[in-house]
């Protein structure tokens, strides 16, 4: 088994607690200790990471990899390839592929896709219905034991009511983590746009905040009922995060995400149709965008994730109401993080745990840690390293991003995944 | 604040023409002003000038429209353009040509300016954000966003009968919600300094948020006509009569048919206008469409001469060109 130290790096651990600079040891797939060495430890070799921030590899609770069935937006190997350059080393992904992942089949697709890939680990989620129809429940217990780490409907509506009560008493029986973006389909007139002034004055159907309030008081009520374990996923409102406040203090076991997107964009992004801006959740008022910001510092929500949603450049490449909705994020996951960091002057410590121990424990996975013991997945950046986001820079298929020209801070330079060491060198 | 820049040159001067959002009072009141040179003392429109010769205007309409077509094309015609007019409801975006690739084939077919109405919001914009430099794009009403030849003909008609905008009082009846005219015409009375903007419909056809472009809005619309100067009619769609927004074209107009009875709220020289076609009984009673107080017929042929000041304007003209009608 190959033995090797990481030394001189700042490890931020949020799992342990641990900020400051200290020493890695890592056997075969494992973290053995941070610190001092094992008694009997003796290292293969030894790596220089003086100027470097060591954390847990990052874990994305909301990634479309397209794969199968949308190869022409983005593939697995892809798509993974983005994500672990990027520094996230689990992505879990979304079922609403074609065939959609209702079967074990599909499920050992994906695995198998990733493997052959080598890049980051990708989990998908189990289809909650079947086809995502919102009507027959999926085999999400098969599925699970297959590797899903939970289920969800993904954009796709149920609107039976009694259905969702049926689900998430199926889902409880098994342990699994039923994960809903809530959105009351009939509320929402339109989608990819916030509705407020700004498409009042454009003329665009759009969701209204009460969209995502009336599905979340459903839901959080049948969570009631059933005691099910609820992952709200992509919230987009201040309203929202107070419902979801209010659950997590009467004690229910639910747990929440907004994405990286949501706290720097608002519906001022689709001034002038910018389709860009067009989001499956969208960019809500200035005042959402706050109360999310906030949310995450305050530890209201559990996780920050990529909701990354890669297209073709033609499919933005039509007027707004018709353009596909989503922007592409894995590859300034980190550097927006880094870039959130800098502008709230808060711990990042505090923004780790949203990335790595956070999603994590939202579906009890056991990454997202460098406690000893635990798999080596290692993100290691270089904070000072700058770099502008440009078409060819991006190695998602998707380069659907608003980011294009934007100079962030802040540069994975290594990365470890599973013990193996890669150099990461993109300058 | 929505970005103009995209319809104005280094300059500052029209280039397309896509929405009055953005547009200051000087750039709203020179096309007023331009229009007034293609219009006699006795409202006619000027039969020809030549400012447009040797050019090509294509109308580009991706939905059907009489009223809007056929005063572009009058409005190219008597600009002395060549005009081809395109209906492309059923055509090729049905076969499954996207309407970039539409728009290159135009392009390739040599037009100066495109005349575009389609019904997705933003495509007007989305054609000037794509097209080659050289043709001038000339919204002709894009979804539920914007028809700014419209809004300038309503404000022409208006300055006509009133003298001017400013200080007046606006109310606008119907269908805002679904309106492209409305809004045009809500950014425009703003711009050009109406007093009170007055917006009245059943809350099921008023956008939540209206209020923030600057409008009061009205449940009754007996309150929202009292001392109004101007009073709007907007269409009723078929498609919103059948109860999803309103119980029924009948109780819409007992609720806000403009009728004479209402109207004697408005002042006594208060003027009626609709953007056509009308829903006779409906929203409006014919004998308010017909009556001394409609300026519905002015408001088409006025149409005529404010879309030659927005051709001619948007094709770099001068006023003193305009001197050489014939």
């Amino acid at each position: 088994m190959t033995q090797y130290s990481i030394h001189n790096a700042r490890v931020i651990d949020p799992d342990s607690g641990v900020d400051e600079i200290r020493s890695l040891h890592i056997s075969g797939q494992h973290i053995v200790a941070t610190g001092d060495a094992p008694e009997g430890f003796t290292a293969d070799s030894e790596v220089d990471a003086s100027g470097l921030i060591a954390s847990p590899g990052l874990v994305d609770l909301y990634a479309r990899l397209r794969e199968p069935g949308f190869e022409k937006k983005a593939t697995i190997a892809t798509e993974a390839k983005a994500a672990l350059y990027g520094g996230i080393t689990t992505v879990i992904c979304s079922p609403d592929t074609d065939p959609v992942v209702d079967e074990v089949a599909t499920v050992e697709l994906i695995h198998r896709r990733a493997a052959d890939a080598g890049f980051a680990n990708v989990k998908p989620l189990a289809a909650l219905t079947r086809q995502l129809n919102g009507e027959q429940l999926g085999e999400i217990a098969t599925l699970c034991e297959a590797g899903c780490v939970g289920a969800t409907n993904a954009d796709n509506p149920i609107s039976n009511t009694l259905v969702i009560r049926r689900l998430m008493e199926y889902a409880r029986t098994f342990n699994i983590v039923l994960v809903f973006a809530p959105v009351d389909a009939w509320l929402a007139t339109g989608n990819g746009a916030h509705e407020g002034s700004v498409a009042t004055r454009l003329g665009i159907p759009a969701i209204p905040v009460a969209a995502e309030t009336v599905a979340l008081s459903m839901l959080i009520e049948l969570a009631t009922l059933t005691g099910a374990s609820i992952h709200f996923s992509r919230l987009t409102s201040a309203r929202g995060i107070e419902l979801v406040r209010d659950a997590k203090n009467r004690g229910l076991p639910v747990t929440a995400d907004t994405s990286i997107s949501h706290l720097f964009f608002s519906e001022q992004g689709i001034n002038d149709f910018n389709s860009a801006f067009k989001s499956v959740a969208p960019f809500r008022s200035e005042q959402d965008r706050q109360a999310l910001r906030d949310s995450v510092l305050d530890g209201t929500l559990d996780a920050i994730c990529s909701d990354h949603s890669p297209h073709e450049v033609d499919a933005k490449l039509v007027p707004f109401p018709t353009a596909a909705a989503g922007l592409s994020t894995l590859d300034t996951f980190l550097p927006q993080l880094l870039k959130f960091q800098q502008e709230t002057q808060s711990e990042l410590s505090t923004l780790m745990r949203l990335v790595t121990s956070g999603p994590a424990s939202v579906f009890g996975l056991d990454c997202g840690t460098l406690q000893a013991g635990a798999i080596a997945d290692i993100t290691l950046f270089d904070p000072t390293i700058s770099r502008t986001v440009t078409h060819a820079g991006l190695l998602s298929m998707g380069k659907n991003t608003p980011c294009l020209g934007e100079e962030f801070q802040g540069q994975v330079t290594k990365m470890v995944i599973a013990g193996r060491l890669i150099d990461i060198n993109r300058r | 604040m929505q970005n103009a820049d995209i319809q104005l040159n280094e300059q500052g001067e029209l280039k397309h023409f896509l929405t009055l959002d953005g547009l200051d009072r000087d750039t709203l009141t020179a096309v007023l002003d331009r229009a007034e040179t293609f219009t006699s003392v006795n409202d006619k429109v000027v039969k020809k000038a030549p400012l447009l010769r040797g050019k090509t205007v294509a109308n580009i309409f991706f939905e059907n429209s009489t009223r809007t077509r056929t005063t572009f094309e009058l409005a190219a015609k008597r600009l002395s353009a060549d005009v081809l007019n395109l209906n492309l409801v059923t055509s090729s975006t049905k076969k499954g040509e996207t309407l970039l690739d539409t728009l290159r084939n135009l392009e390739a077919m040599q037009c100066d300016m495109f005349v575009v109405r389609h019904g997705d919001s933003g495509a007007a914009h989305f054609i000037a954000t794509h097209v080659a430099p050289g043709i001038s794009v000339i919204n002709g009403g894009d979804g539920q966003h914007s028809h700014p030849t419209q809004g300038m003909l309503d404000m022409f008609t208006i300055r006509r009968a009133k003298g001017a905008i400013e200080g007046l009082v606006v109310t606008i009846i119907g269908d805002i919600l679904h309106s492209r005219v409305a809004r045009s015409n809500i950014v425009a009375l703003r711009t050009l300094g109406a007093a009170e903007i007055r917006i009245v419909a059943p809350r099921t056809l008023i956008p939540k948020y209206i209020e923030d472009m600057g409008v009061r809005v009205f449940n009754r619309v007996e309150q929202a006509l009292e001392d109004a100067d101007v009073v709007m009619g907007l269409r009723l769609q078929n498609e919103r009569m059948q109860g999803g927004t309103i119980p029924s074209a009948d109780e819409f107009y007992a609720m806000y048919g403009l009728t004479p009875e209402r109207l004697r709220l408005a002042k006594p020289d208060a003027i009626v206008m609709h953007p056509g076609p009308t829903n006779r009984g409906v929203e409006i009673e014919g004998s308010v469409a017909d009556g001394a107080q409609s300026v519905i017929l002015q408001q088409v042929t006025f149409g005529i001469a404010v879309r030659m000041a927005v051709m001619a304007i948007a094709m770099g003209t001068t006023a003193s060109d305009s001197g050489t009608a014939t």
